[in-house]
């Protein structure tokens, strides 16, 4: 039995929002999103082999404006997770550990968040309609 | 110093030589999804609203389909290890177990439903 005497450290709701506590907390939660993504395209691939009836209803569900921004939210979460990833891979060969380098990559990865994000959109828009 | 006994340096078992396997499989993982994720990505927002026949007309691609079906048992092995991570870090007792058996089957059994559904198509 723990002893809940014991003085503790104070929770999260305590600090101050650094950005790095922020983008490592979010790191967290779009894993947890993008596993329910990883989830959800498997459905939709159940429902390619099932039939065209069944594609249809994953389709009306996709095929609309709350749809699709729920796929371009997909697509923001994949790039955080991702751009956020590279960050933990340098951190894990000993690079970046700097307060200051730690900021500035956190800013880099929100931009490559936003840059990619829009540019794969728009490059799929442009594939699309030309 | 080691803190071994003469006994267990003679033997020389101890570590399972395993402990960073975990590590280093979420690493090994997670640099093979960096292009995949990329192009991912690029297909979802091409094909995020696509009909049936288009759907399908992509899938006819042997290409296509073996990204694809890297990319599902790549991302459902990153995903396993990275939710266990998360429950070990906040869930505990019985419910820790229950929930690490869970997402590991689960994991195992949407990857290959995905790629059962992708071969169906293809084939």
């Amino acid at each position: 039995m723990a002893n809940l005497q014991r003085p503790l450290s104070p929770h999260l709701q305590i600090y101050r929002w650094p950005l790095a506590m922020a983008i490592s907390i979010l790191h967290r939660i779009t894993g947890v999103a993008l596993s329910i993504g990883a989830l959800l395209l498997v459905v939709i691939l159940i429902a390619v082999a099932t039939g065209p009836e069944a594609y249809a209803v994953v389709h009306k569900l996709i095929d609309n404006k709350i749809g699709t921004t729920f796929l371009f939210l997909f697509t923001v979460a994949l790039f955080l997770h991702l751009f956020n990833g590279i960050r933990h891979l340098f951190w894990d060969v000993g690079y970046g550990f700097e307060k200051g380098t730690t900021t500035y990559s956190g800013i880099a990865v929100l931009l490559a968040t936003v840059v990619f994000s829009v540019g794969v959109w728009v490059a799929a828009y442009l594939t699309c309609n030309t | 110093m080691s803190l071994r006994t003469p006994l267990s340096e003679a033997k020389g078992l101890g570590s399972a030589k395993e402990g960073a396997s975990h590590w280093w499989i979420q690493r090994l993982t997670a640099v093979a999804l960096i292009p995949l994720c990329i192009w991912f990505a690029f297909a979802v927002a091409t094909l995020g609203n696509a009909s049936y026949i288009a759907v399908i007309g992509w899938l006819q691609s042997p290409v296509v389909v073996v990204l694809l079906i890297f990319f599902i048992v790549v991302t459902f092995y990153h995903a396993q290890l990275g939710l266990q991570v998360i429950i070990e870090d906040y869930v505990g007792g019985w419910l820790k177990i229950v929930s690490l058996i869970l997402v590991n089957f689960l994991c195992i059994v949407l990857a290959t439903a995905g790629i059962i559904a992708l071969l169906k198509v293809f084939l």
